[in-house]
């Protein structure tokens, strides 16, 4: 990051990459979101795109890093990490000592934990708000940008949102460009040093490869095309929800807990 | 005073053309450097043009004769020439030697000139269209300015004013002659494709092809250079040599009425493709091209410079994406090329500057690639999946065995259930037959092929590294496959990189079977039938015969397409075009399911995963289409009793069907 790049000057989005893995054969990789991250940030027009990563540079990790910069850049920048570490706090810092503007990632991680909490977690310790799944960024104007969130079913939402934020991208974002040799093998990887926290927890856990779980099996009872399609194509009945407008924030946060608590969520 | 005039005009003719040929040269010298044995080149020119040049040209009897006699005529005329009227020697031999020289040389020009009469679409026109008109003027004013120098006429003919009148509208046909046969011949006329021809033909790329051999392989990228180009982005990325070869072109269309694609409507067209090199080389528009144009695609919108753009990131250039990847890489052009030029070296080296820089392979091209270079394989599968096919097969594994007589190579058909027939055949005749054989089994990877031709030149060679790694732990005596594309890039690409193998496609290795009685077949009842010559086995590999002896042994009598051997037209699955997938007017396959249908055969046969898939892939097909394993598999019977017994430990009852 360059803090001294005039902030006014243009757009500027990051975009967090991490090492992906094939869900076949375990190879790192781009990782899918990420690189559908990557290209809604280089469909944005006027923006300077950067990437960060957090993490360590070994040699797989750097073959599926440089996958990035072969969608067309000459530099990512590397925030060191030992593995084990929460990336956390070394990419709040990054940010904090950046003019990103808006923040672009994946919704989930393909290894390692994988939660998806990162940027939620991220954006609390920022401040900033965060958006999920999505489809494009129609335009920014005034330190605000115009959002399209994917919802199920095709829906799209169009929302207004105040910049710096963080959002992230899933299947409904852009499919990647190519990644071209070329690029790849010539683009920097900017090493910086970041603070390490360890997470102690995670060293604690055992991992082991999930079992395949039989799926259920969706039965259609239906007696023509006609039928059939229409089963694919419904709407879930949503039973039993409850649209609630023009609640004060408490009786939100009730109705919310009372629904955690319904469905077992919270105990 | 024809004294004093024909030296100056010969000699200043042959002064500019020496200018031009300093220019054409550097023009050439562009390119990138590509070291060739110069004097040893030079040397074996002569032969490569009277030979080999000349075995292609005579694949058209008229137009080969009617060559020889303008070609030979010219430039035996033109040197008696310099030493007749340039030095003054017409005494003797010298005089009737340009009279005969000249006349042959006039006869040819008669026949060029019945050919553009009514000119087929794959000649140009344009400048050579004249060019029967300029051959004519050259041989018959040098014929009629030699006649006193022999005493046919008096010495004094070409005095007084009517000779003089003759004399000067002689000179000035001659001129005319002059300036198209020598002065264009540097300076870019028609006749530049004898300058640059007998060049090209010395200093070539391949020198193998010529004296019968045969030199296929693409050359490899140096990966390890980070400075090395990849691929070719301007027209002076080419090497100085390749840029030489497009300028021999002579225009004559052979390889545009060869071509699938051209054929299918598909935006290419070989001979327009060297020609917008040529046109890039030297810089300008398309607009003075005087042949057909790639089907759906106007002149004059392309252009391009010695280091500008050869195919634009957005826009237009020289020539579009689309050209490129419309080629099926079936090399059809490059055997019908009396020029032997290299299309198809050409267009995998721009294509890999579009992979590798521009990350920019059409349709479904990068999705496999990515494929490849995560597991394995182009369809994307599980590489732990590749022998399921054969689970119920029991198939010796090299890992168990560490080594065997064959090594059967399976390619990635072992994940398409059609070619899992093919497989399965040929598992029985090796059986039949008590081969020792063994497979990789999950070891094996995809060869390399689609990659490579995609542009890909990284992944293939990983891909092809890892292979030959692979191979180095086992033992064994020849690989045998059933796919030409891996046939060919493990034995003819993977040299390169450090693995030499003896590699057999299964028609060799079954023919080989049989010609040692190791194989018993049952006559043939089926109908008619016919034999498609995948291009990577036929074109690539130069095998036409074996296939043929199978089926020959099989007892079944071809009924050869008209297209077929070294002429057969390709299926449309070469050089990844399938997964590139450029829009054209009609389908490839369906041309050659055409061509098997106007023999009224009812099967044809084949011998490649790729054209079964693509012939198949025909709608209202009039033939069934089967591998030649297949057509095996069916026919195994015992050994006939009494017939002798190539091997003691063979058992008593062989398994068939």
């Amino acid at each position: 990051m360059q803090p001294e790049t005039d902030i006014d000057a243009s757009l500027e989005i990051t975009v967090l990459v991490s090492v992906g893995r094939h869900p076949i054969t375990g190879r790192a990789r781009r990782a899918d979101q990420d690189a559908r991250a990557v290209e809604l940030a280089r469909g944005v027009s006027g923006a300077e795109v950067r990437l960060l990563h957090a993490g360590g540079q070994a040699a797989e990790s750097e073959a599926a890093l440089r996958d990035y910069l072969g969608m067309g850049f000459d530099a990512l920048t590397l925030v060191e990490q030992p593995e084990g570490a929460d990336v956390l706090g070394a990419l709040a810092e990054a940010f904090d000592a950046s003019p990103a503007q808006l923040v672009i990632g994946g919704e989930r991680a393909e290894q390692g934990e994988g939660s998806g909490l990162l940027p939620y977690l991220l954006a609390e310790r920022l401040g900033w708000p965060v958006v999920s799944g999505l489809a494009a960024v129609e335009g920014v104007e005034d330190g605000v940008a115009t959002l399209l969130q994917a919802l199920p079913r095709g829906q799209r939402r169009r929302l207004r949102v105040r910049l710096p934020a963080i959002v992230t991208v899933d299947g409904a974002a852009p499919a990647p460009r190519q990644s071209a040799y070329g690029p790849a093998r010539r683009g920097h990887l900017n090493a910086v040093v970041g603070s390490v926290t360890r997470d102690e927890e995670w060293v604690s856990w055992a991992t082991q490869p999930a079992r395949k779980r039989p799926k259920r099996l969706k039965v259609v009872k239906a007696a023509s095309a006609r039928d059939r399609f229409k089963a694919a194509a419904a709407k879930a009945e949503g039973g039993g929800g409850q649209v609630l407008t023009e609640v004060s924030a408490e009786e939100g946060a009730e109705a919310i807990l009372a629904l955690l608590k319904a469905e077992g969520v919270l105990r | 005073m024809l004294d004093t005039l024909l030296p100056i005009l010969i000699f200043a003719v042959l002064a500019l053309a020496a200018l031009g040929a300093w220019r054409r040269v550097r023009l050439w010298r562009q390119g990138r450097p590509s070291p060739v044995p110069t004097l040893r080149g030079l040397a074996a020119m002569p032969r490569r043009y009277l030979v080999d040049l000349h075995h292609v040209v005579a694949r058209d009897k008229v137009m080969s004769n009617t060559h020889v006699a303008t070609a030979g005529g010219f430039v035996v005329a033109a040197l008696l020439m310099v030493l007749v009227h340039g030095f003054k020697l017409a005494e003797g031999i010298l005089g009737w030697g340009l009279l005969a020289a000249s006349a042959t040389m006039f006869v040819g020009s008669r026949f060029v000139a019945r050919r553009r009469r009514d000119p087929p679409a794959r000649l140009s026109r344009g400048p050579w269209m004249r060019l029967p008109k300029s051959l004519a003027a050259f041989s018959l004013s040098v014929f009629a300015l030699t006649l006193p120098s022999v005493g046919l006429l008096p010495a004094g003919f070409f005095e007084g004013a009517g000779g003089w009148l003759l004399a000067l509208s002689l000179v000035a046909v001659l001129a005319w002659g002059l300036a198209e046969m020598v002065f264009g011949m540097t300076w870019g006329g028609p006749m530049k494709h004898a300058f640059a021809g007998a060049l090209h033909l010395a200093f070539h790329r391949r020198a193998e092809r010529f004296g019968g051999g045969r030199s296929t392989g693409l050359k490899a990228l140096d990966l390890d250079d980070a400075e090395a180009p990849l691929g070719v982005e301007t027209p002076s990325d080419f090497t100085w040599n390749q840029l030489l070869g497009f300028d021999a072109c002579v225009q004559c269309g052979r390889c545009e009425a060869a071509c699938p694609a051209f054929a299918a409507g598909q935006p290419l067209n070989p001979k327009k493709l060297i020609q917008d090199m040529v046109v890039g080389m030297a810089g300008g528009s398309d607009a003075a091209y005087a042949g057909s144009a790639y089907p759906g695609q106007p002149l004059g919108e392309h252009r391009g410079s010695p280091h500008g753009p050869i195919v634009a990131r957005e826009g237009k250039a020289l020539v579009d994406a689309e050209t490129l990847w419309s080629c099926t890489t079936c090399r059809a052009c490059v055997e019908e090329c009396p020029m032997m030029i290299e299309h198809v070296d050409a267009i995998v080296d721009m294509r890999r500057f579009l992979t590798l820089e521009h990350g920019n392979t059409p349709n479904k091209g990068a999705e496999v690639l990515d494929n490849l270079i995560a597991t394995d394989n182009p369809g994307g599968f599980d590489p732990g999946a590749r022998m399921h096919w054969a689970a119920d097969q029991n198939l010796p594994l090299m890992a168990d065995k560490g080594e065997a007589e064959v090594l059967l190579w399976l390619g990635d058909g072992a994940y398409d259930m059609r070619n899992q027939r093919t497989l399965r055949s040929l598992v029985k005749v090796l059986r039949a037959a008590e081969v020792d054989f063994a497979v990789l089994g999950n070891e094996e990877r995809d060869s390399g092929d689609v990659a490579r031709r995609l542009g890909d030149e990284a992944t293939f060679q990983s891909l092809a590294r890892r292979n030959i790694a692979t191979l180095s732990q086992y033992r064994f005596q020849r690989i045998v496959t059933c796919d030409p594309h891996s046939f060919h890039v493990l034995g003819n690409e993977y040299g390169e990189l450090g693995g030499d193998y003896a590699v057999h496609h299964h028609s060799t290795y079954i023919a080989e079977l049989f010609d040692a009685g190791r194989l018993h077949f049952a006559p043939w009842k089926g109908g008619r039938v016919t034999y498609h010559d995948p291009c990577y086995l036929g074109r690539y590999n130069g095998e036409f015969e074996a296939p043929r002896n199978v089926l020959k042994a099989l007892g079944i009598e071809l009924n050869e397409m008209e297209r077929s051997g070294s002429r057969s037209r390709c299926c449309g699955g070469g050089g990844g075009a399938p997964i590139t997938d450029i829009p054209g007017k009609q389908r490839i396959p369906d041309m050659r399911m055409n061509d098997v249908g106007e023999t009224g055969a009812d099967l044809v046969a084949v011998g490649c995963p790729q054209c079964t898939a693509m012939l198949e892939g025909v709608v209202d097909a009039t033939a069934e289409v089967r591998d030649i394993a297949e057509l095996v598999a069916d026919a195994l019977v015992e050994a006939p009793a009494g017939a002798a017994q190539p091997s003691s430990n063979r058992p008593l009852a062989v398994e068939v069907a």
